[in-house]
């Protein structure tokens, strides 16, 4: 590791490359460029022409922008910075990702009217199918040719699109709700289960197809998720996953909360990656404010990050050998989390959300005895791990269950926008960190792990090494802590740094302004992203100049991943399907938010 | 009038053992699990934790008896008692200690034990039907198949035994145990009576039928109260019943030195149990077409060969 640390470097992105060549092969599909503080290329183009400059992204630009990394949607109604962008109502957000060239391309569609329409991407992603659904169930934007547009987040009987402007945030401000009988039957009626709204047959030649409810309650959906089960026999026909039922609002909440009372939130979104889930949000607001995070800071949420990371894959080791029988790991498991939570607990008082990253910083310093605390449990964190190897992953029942078992290649993992240890499985050593050192990774050694099959056991074994990995930058973070600040001063840090607010004026009223109102981010959008627990996460905020965010999105590696599951299901056991669910590792609150 | 005093309390006797067995196993699990997984288990009611059966009893016993709307009744309530009443009546004809036994003379003993065990597998069929529930369904599926396919060569692995000793009487097995317990010309046949006893009872790695993580609790989903309790004292004392036969059949029943007979039979009876619950502390799950591969393919061949060498070996000696 490098003694001297540098602030995060901007990742390099060939913007006037790429664009250049968009605008050269397809006449008028590039309108405007928009300036984004994320430097990713931001182009404008028309419901006509953006299908096939998406095309060409895909499948003829040099690099490919083979993924979909998101797909999202502003209610621009009411902003008032939008100095240069094509006047719009609704913009609809297509964040492309090329891997290979680690480059990144957006591009935004104009939308006019109360009820806009746009053409479907469900034909060029895969992975386009569940994005338009949210922006359809959340927006009211229809897109056109959608083989299935249904709401997805929040039940078929919900009126309005919550993530409009003029809908309410608040239940006090909806209204006195009564259920009447009606209501309640209107209710019932829509839970009743009919196969063909589904897009499942119920015979097939002489063959009755048996369909199986699993979930939202069942010991190993993991939280409140359902899958409904096209069987014949054990042997699966079809699944259809159904979400939605841990919808929070998280990104409603982002719109009324301010910028810095909205970090706890954040915590709440993979709730097994406490802070970890900070980290892209505060990162994505110090970039539009311009603040510089000191080095002890960085190392501090590095350190965080990666013991929440361990933390969070433990939890899956875990359940995942439970899902298959096994009962003991679990436990052993949790008495080793446990150690990283008093860990945590010492440092920031809590242990499973403790929203310790500020904006500019962490919440306070180290407390002393921290270094004691971190080395005892990296001495002994890698003897359990050894002895793990012998317990789960050299357990020849739970190779035969696991082997072979919902594998998927590169190419899949691409199209359906998988990240994380899924996509490394596939053999691509494509990790956030390494590729785009963010938050002072690049001072960091450490390996990625990649496997080869792309199956369940590869997916286990990416997160055990990855542990393996975690403890080596944390025993970097040990010995390398740096003195200094732990917060940014910077007038938009939240909370400022004390010390000098009752000796000098302007301190005192930037204090003042923060802690009451909360510090005013300067108008502006950017895109952070992270190499969260599961994947890629990032948060793509956009300020209008007020106290809180004017759309905050967040995009979570869980939401595409559940989607695949039919994909890689068919023709599998239930048993296989209950070892696919728990190799994804994914919670509910990351995918519903 | 003696004989017939003796009798009834060997009859009593036995099933009120067996009982207290089965219950006290409970807690037993729990705790064993508890000390291979670093945590307590019940420890809070009476002397570390063993009043915890009777709290449990109790709590069970007062449960609202509920039968699901949807279930067949009769079936729904007879399913339960079939698996109670057949493992009571397997153990039978086991000889604990060459007084205590009730039927241990039977000259077909070992085929009414393996009749009776057979019997119940219908309490796990008819229950998952009778529950009309579609993860109950799945679960006596699998528990049909899954016993079905490891009852034969459950069978077969006894011929061998059958052989040496020249007789189904389990009294007389045990006897010719006297000098060279079975365990040791019959190694493989022990190995595999061993596998097919933990599928017959459908324990981890092969509780298939339950399958907790797939299929919620399998056949007994949509059992509460005294009837899901008599499952699990049919499931205890069926442990308990296995453990024995092999105790029977491949460990000399009750021989061994300086102990009395019946201390040996105990011994070596719960030493199995214990390995029992270890398989279920240290396993995962096997898959239904895995399980249903391994015992057509491994098993039942094994039990054949084994079948014909031992077969082999008696000609040859009595040649």
């Amino acid at each position: 590791m490098a003694v001297a640390l540098s602030p995060s470097v901007k990742p390099s992105i060939p913007a006037p490359a790429i664009v250049g060549e968009l605008s050269a092969h397809c006449a008028g599909g590039v309108q405007t460029l928009q300036a984004t503080c994320d430097g990713i290329p931001t182009l404008w183009s028309d419901a006509a022409h953006f299908r096939e400059l998406l095309r060409y992204a895909k499948h003829e630009a040099t690099p490919r922008f083979r993924m979909l990394l998101d797909l999202t949607a502003i209610d621009e109604r009411l902003r008032a910075h939008r100095d240069g962008q094509p006047a719009a109502d609704f913009t609809v957000v297509y964040h492309l990702m090329s891997l290979e060239g680690n480059a990144d391309l957006r591009v935004k569609v104009a939308l006019q009217g109360e009820k806009p329409s746009i053409p479907t991407i469900t034909d060029l992603w895969c992975n386009a199918n569940w994005y338009e659904r949210e922006v359809w169930d959340l927006f009211g934007i229809e897109f056109t040719g959608h083989p299935d547009l249904r709401r997805i987040l929040l039940p078929p009987t919900w009126v309005g699109h919550p993530l409009r402007k003029d809908h309410p945030a608040r239940r006090t401000e909806m209204g006195h709700y009564a259920l009447t009988p009606e209501k309640e039957l209107a209710e019932l009626e829509a839970m009743r289960f009919h196969p063909e709204q589904w897009g499942m047959k119920r015979t097939e030649g002489t063959t009755d197809y048996l369909f199986l409810n699993l979930g939202p309650n069942h010991p190993s959906v993991h939280g409140v998720f359902r899958v409904i089960l096209q069987l014949e026999g054990e042997e699966i026909v079809d699944a259809v996953p159904d979400i939605g039922f841990h919808h929070r609002a998280a990104e409603k909440m982002g719109e009324r909360q301010t910028w810095h009372t909205y970090i706890p939130y954040t915590d709440r979104i993979d709730y097994l990656g406490g802070v970890m889930n900070n980290f892209p949000y505060v990162m994505t607001v110090e970039r539009m404010a311009g603040i510089e995070v000191p080095q002890r800071a960085q190392v501090i949420r590095i350190m965080l990050s990666e013991l929440f990371r361990i933390a969070s894959h433990l939890v899956f080791y875990g359940t995942m050998t439970q899902d298959l029988g096994q009962l003991s790991p679990v436990f052993y498991m949790f008495t080793d989390r446990e150690r990283v939570f008093e860990i945590i607990e010492a440092i920031c008082g809590f242990r499973m959300h403790p929203a310790w990253f500020r904006i500019g910083g962490v919440a306070a310093d180290l407390p002393q005895g921290w270094d004691r605390m971190v080395r005892e449990f990296l001495d002994y964190m890698p003897k359990r791990l050894a002895e793990y190897d012998k317990l789960v992953m050299k357990n020849r029942v739970f190779k035969a269950r696991t082997k072979g078992i919902g594998a998927y290649t590169l190419d899949d993992a691409l199209e359906w926008g998988v990240t994380g240890p899924g996509l490394r499985a596939c053999g691509f050593d494509w990790d956030y960190r390494k590729r785009r050192p963010y938050g002072g990774f690049e001072n960091f050694e450490f390996d990625v792990p990649t496997g080869s099959s792309g199956d369940c056991y590869d997916r286990v074994a990416m997160r055990v090494e990855e542990m393996r990995q975690s403890l080596r930058i944390i025993r970097q973070c040990l010995e390398h802590m740096p003195a200094g600040d732990y917060k940014a001063r910077h007038p938009l840090t939240t909370p400022p740094i004390k010390d000098r607010t009752m000796r000098d004026i302007e301190t005192l009223i930037t204090h003042f302004l923060n802690v009451s109102w909360g510090p005013a981010i300067p108008p502006g959008e950017a895109c952070l992203a992270i190499e969260a627990t599961k994947g890629i996460n990032s948060y793509y905020l956009v300020s209008d100049g007020e106290t809180m965010s004017y759309r905050t999105r967040i995009r979570t590696p869980s939401f595409p991943h559940l989607q695949m599951i039919p994909a890689i299901s068919r023709g599998a056991l239930v048993a296989d399907l209950i070892a696919i669910i728990g190799s994804i590792d994914f919670v509910m609150a990351d995918v519903d938010r | 009038m003696n004989t017939l005093g003796i009798g009834l309390l060997n009859v009593f006797g036995i099933l009120a053992a067996l009982l207290l067995l089965a219950a006290v196993l409970t807690w037993v699990e729990r705790r064993l699990l508890g000390f291979w997984q670093d945590r307590y288990g019940p420890n809070r009611v009476g002397f570390a934790g063993t009043l915890q059966i009777a709290a449990d009893m109790i709590k069970i016993l007062f449960k609202q008896d509920w039968v699901p709307p949807f279930a067949q009744r009769r079936i729904f309530v007879l399913a339960p008692a079939i698996v109670m009443v057949a493992v009571f009546f397997a153990f039978g004809v086991v000889p604990v200690t060459p007084n205590i036994g009730i039927g241990s003379d039977l000259n077909i003993g070992l085929l009414f034990v393996l009749a009776m065990s057979a019997l119940s597998v219908y309490s796990v069929i008819l229950a998952g039907w009778a529950s009309n529930s579609k993860y109950s369904l799945l679960g006596g599926m699998r528990a049909a198949a899954q016993m079905l396919s490891y009852e034969v060569f459950m069978g077969l692995s006894l011929v061998g035994v059958i052989t040496l000793a020249g007789s189904f009487n389990l009294s007389e097995i045990v006897a010719a145990q006297r000098d060279l317990w079975y365990v040791v010309p019959q190694f493989l046949g022990f190995v595999i009576f061993f596998i097919a006893g933990i599928a017959e009872t459908h324990r981890l790695p092969f509780d298939l039928p339950e399958g907790e993580n797939e299929l919620g609790a399998g056949f007994h989903t949509e059992y509460s109260g005294m009837k899901f309790g008599m499952f699990f004292v049919g499931e205890y004392a069926g442990i308990v019943l296995i453990s024995a036969l092999i105790t029977t059949l491949f460990l000399g029943g009750w021989y061994g030195p300086w102990l009395p007979p019946l201390a040996w039979f105990l011994l070596k009876t719960l030493a199995f149990v214990a390995l029992f619950i270890l398989l279920r502390a240290a396993l995962p799950r096997l898959r239904y077409d895995q399980l249903m591969a391994y015992g057509w393919k491994v098993m039942l061949p094994l039990a054949l060969v084994n079948l014909l060498v031992t077969g082999a070996i008696v000609v040859t000696r009595s040649a």
